[in-house]
């Protein structure tokens, strides 16, 4: 074995228990932050994989960003003009087929046409305000999980009754409404219709669930009072998370607004930031507490090696070698302490996989965790560099020592 | 050795003054100037506070002199760096003290074994073969895997001496190296270094307060307040 090697090695070695509470220490700051990346990273994640399943990945919808110019703008552009009222223009999205056609053909996904409608439903003394989607249910598999969302039948029972609607179970459990209800829906424009509740879905996401209605196309642009009306495109793509580039895209050829889900739920993702800035920095407190250990250990072993670090001096071996021997040690229990706290992160993830929770807020009554060798990755290094940094102090104040001074001491 | 002229000296001190910096300076040593021949058995001696330890330090590069030199081979050493005068100290020095200092928790011929892998020119097999031989002809064959503890004062100091011996380097330096040991283990020790200078062609530089051990050897430097105020060879040292 390589000489300061050893020399640490038989350091280290010989304090077990002192060792022993270091090495702890580290392995709880590792296995601790190895369980809470776990949880944040896994309900991060279960999170974002209903969004993503349950909402379309990208939203065309007949708005633009900003307002057109007016004709008198671009008319007489030296000239600044107050008091203007915007050119009524039919809504919908124009020749909706040949847009969704030019969109198939380099969209590396899906694209459904579907009618929004702000509405009210109502059914027994209960009022909901509720969005209304007219879709066509044939195509609804290639943009949303809706298909496998339904609970109590399937998403075609929306041709088995005129006006039929599909409405999230949330929704009718709020009004009382049963499959075959007959419920009322009216848009703020006044239009009113009878519809049958043919099925319910689930979602996962609670906003969605207790607002969203889903008709046929054609429903729904019976809801709009105008027929052929497309006034949303929504598209899934094979990799969700090339939302944003796509959605640049489709606004920049066809100039309707394109929101990708990360647009549509900015809040949320920014709070996600927000919270693994906390996460990360509740776990860099438990692993700085943690190197106050390995420092200490090294302060320790350092003051009381003092007379074999003069010894080892005054034979010839270099500050440098010294350095490396305490530092190595620090090494040592990082190493040895990440390790543990591998094992110890594992058990503790595996012991809260176990741990079975009622919330209104879940599908699932277990907690969502993540298991990425990234974790461990991460808590192991920021386990190694703490111990290192905090052993070099106490190391370089060690191989500075002058060993005549010592030696005179010990004399 | 071969590469040194026979009366080149091994180790020179030109007008080494050391002053420990302080609110009030004290001065360890003033003015010294000294060669040191090869072959050489001298002891340094002199009362408490005189001076003779800190000598010892600057001839062994533990300490830098305020001022002067300190030449070791003819080469100066107050302006190497910490690495060469390690490395000078690891190759050419050997030391003992009066307290053993000994790693307690690695085996006897582990300690020897540590100049040797610091070094690093010999294999880990030749390292041990030659510490059990240097403990061997020191009377410790059979100590060999025993920790310091398990050991006497005096077999301790020649397991020291052994240390001091693994890079086969042509001065010792020993700092009171029977200071804390009983008469019958003194004189073991004294035999050792003495044997070191008769039969191996050693170096051999004590400082002691024993003045009867200080006759028997070659040549006495007597110290006083940092300065040397004597330097006898006596009649029975061999002829340089």
């Amino acid at each position: 074995m390589n000489l300061t090697l050893d020399i640490a090695w038989t350091h280290v070695r010989a304090r077990v228990r002192q060792t022993g509470f270091a090495v702890a220490g580290v392995a709880t700051g590792v296995g601790f932050s190895i369980m809470m990346a776990a949880l944040m990273q896994g309900s991060q994640d279960d999170f974002t994989n209903r969004l993503v399943n349950t909402l379309p990945h990208i939203t065309v919808s007949d708005e633009r960003r900003s307002p057109p110019p007016q004709p008198a703008e671009t008319l007489y552009p030296a000239a600044k003009i107050y008091g203007l009222t915007p050119e009524a223009r039919r809504r919908g999205i124009k020749n909706p087929l040949a847009t969704m056609a030019a969109l198939e053909a380099w969209i590396p996904g899906g694209v459904a046409p579907s009618v929004k409608v702000q509405g009210i439903i109502r059914y027994a003394n209960h009022d909901v305000a509720t969005t209304i989607t007219g879709i066509d249910p044939r195509r609804e598999a290639q943009v949303s999980d809706l298909p496998k969302q339904m609970r109590g039948a399937t998403l075609n029972a929306l041709y088995r009754a005129t006006n039929a609607i599909v409405v999230g179970d949330r929704l009718a459990e709020k009004i009382g409404a049963r499959i075959g209800s007959n419920i009322t829906v009216q848009t703020s424009e006044g239009v009113r219709i009878n519809a049958q509740v043919v099925g319910f879905f689930h979602s996962g996401v609670r906003q969605v669930d207790e607002s969203t209605a889903y008709v046929l196309t054609k429903t729904g642009q019976i809801l709009s009072q105008q027929t052929g009306l497309i006034n949303e495109l929504r598209l899934r793509l094979r990799d969700p998370m090339a939302s944003r580039e796509v959605a640049a895209r489709i606004e920049n050829e066809t100039g309707y607004k394109s929101v990708s889900w990360q647009e549509a739920h900015e809040d949320l993702i920014s709070t996600f930031l927000i919270r693994n800035i906390i996460m990360y920095t509740v776990v860099g407190a438990i692993l700085l507490v943690a190197s106050f250990g390995t420092y200490n250990i090294i302060s320790t072993i350092t003051h009381e090696k003092a007379r074999d670090i003069a010894i080892m001096k005054s034979l010839g071996l270099s500050e440098f070698t010294v350095r490396t021997i305490f530092v190595i040690e620090a090494m040592i229990i990082g190493i040895a302490g990440a390790l543990l706290g591998f094992l110890l992160g594992y058990l503790m993830c595996l012991a809260l996989g176990e741990v079975r929770i009622k919330s209104p807020f879940m599908d699932s009554d277990r907690l969502p965790l993540a298991y990425s060798y990234v974790h461990y990755l991460l808590a192991g290094m920021v386990a190694l560099v703490s111990s290192v940094a905090a052993g070099y102090q106490p190391a370089r104040k060690a191989a500075r020592l002058h060993p005549v001074e010592i030696i005179r001491g010990a004399t | 050795m071969s590469e040194v002229a026979p009366q080149a000296p091994l180790i020179e001190a030109h007008n080494v003054t050391r002053i420990l910096p302080g609110i009030v300076p004290t001065t360890l040593v003033q003015d010294v100037s000294l060669r040191i021949m090869p072959n050489e058995f001298m002891a340094i001696t002199g009362p408490s506070g005189s001076g003779k330890s800190s000598l010892l330090y600057l001839l062994g590069l533990l300490d830098l002199p305020t001022s002067g030199e300190v030449l070791i081979r003819g080469r100066d050493t107050t302006h190497m760096d910490e690495e060469e005068r390690a490395f000078t100290r690891l190759s050419l020095l050997g030391f003992v003290f009066q307290f053993h200092f000994l790693l307690p928790e690695f085996t006897v011929l582990d300690n020897v074994r540590l100049p040797m892998r610091a070094l690093g020119r010999l294999s880990a097999e030749a390292q041990r073969e030659r510490s059990a031989m240097l403990l061997t002809s020191l009377g410790l064959g059979d100590h060999l895997s025993k920790r310091p503890d398990q050991l006497s004062g005096g077999q301790r100091q020649r397991v020291a001496v052994a240390r001091a011996l693994a890079n086969e380097p042509p001065v010792i330096l020993a700092d009171e190296p029977t200071g804390s040991l009983d008469s019958k283990s003194s004189e073991q020790v004294f035999e050792v270094l003495r044997q070191l200078v008769r039969e191996y062609g050693k170096t051999v530089v004590a400082v002691t307060h024993d003045l009867g051990l200080a006759e028997r050897m070659d040549r006495h430097v007597e110290l006083l307040d940092g300065r040397i105020v004597s330097d006898d060879i006596h009649q029975h040292a061999p002829a340089r």
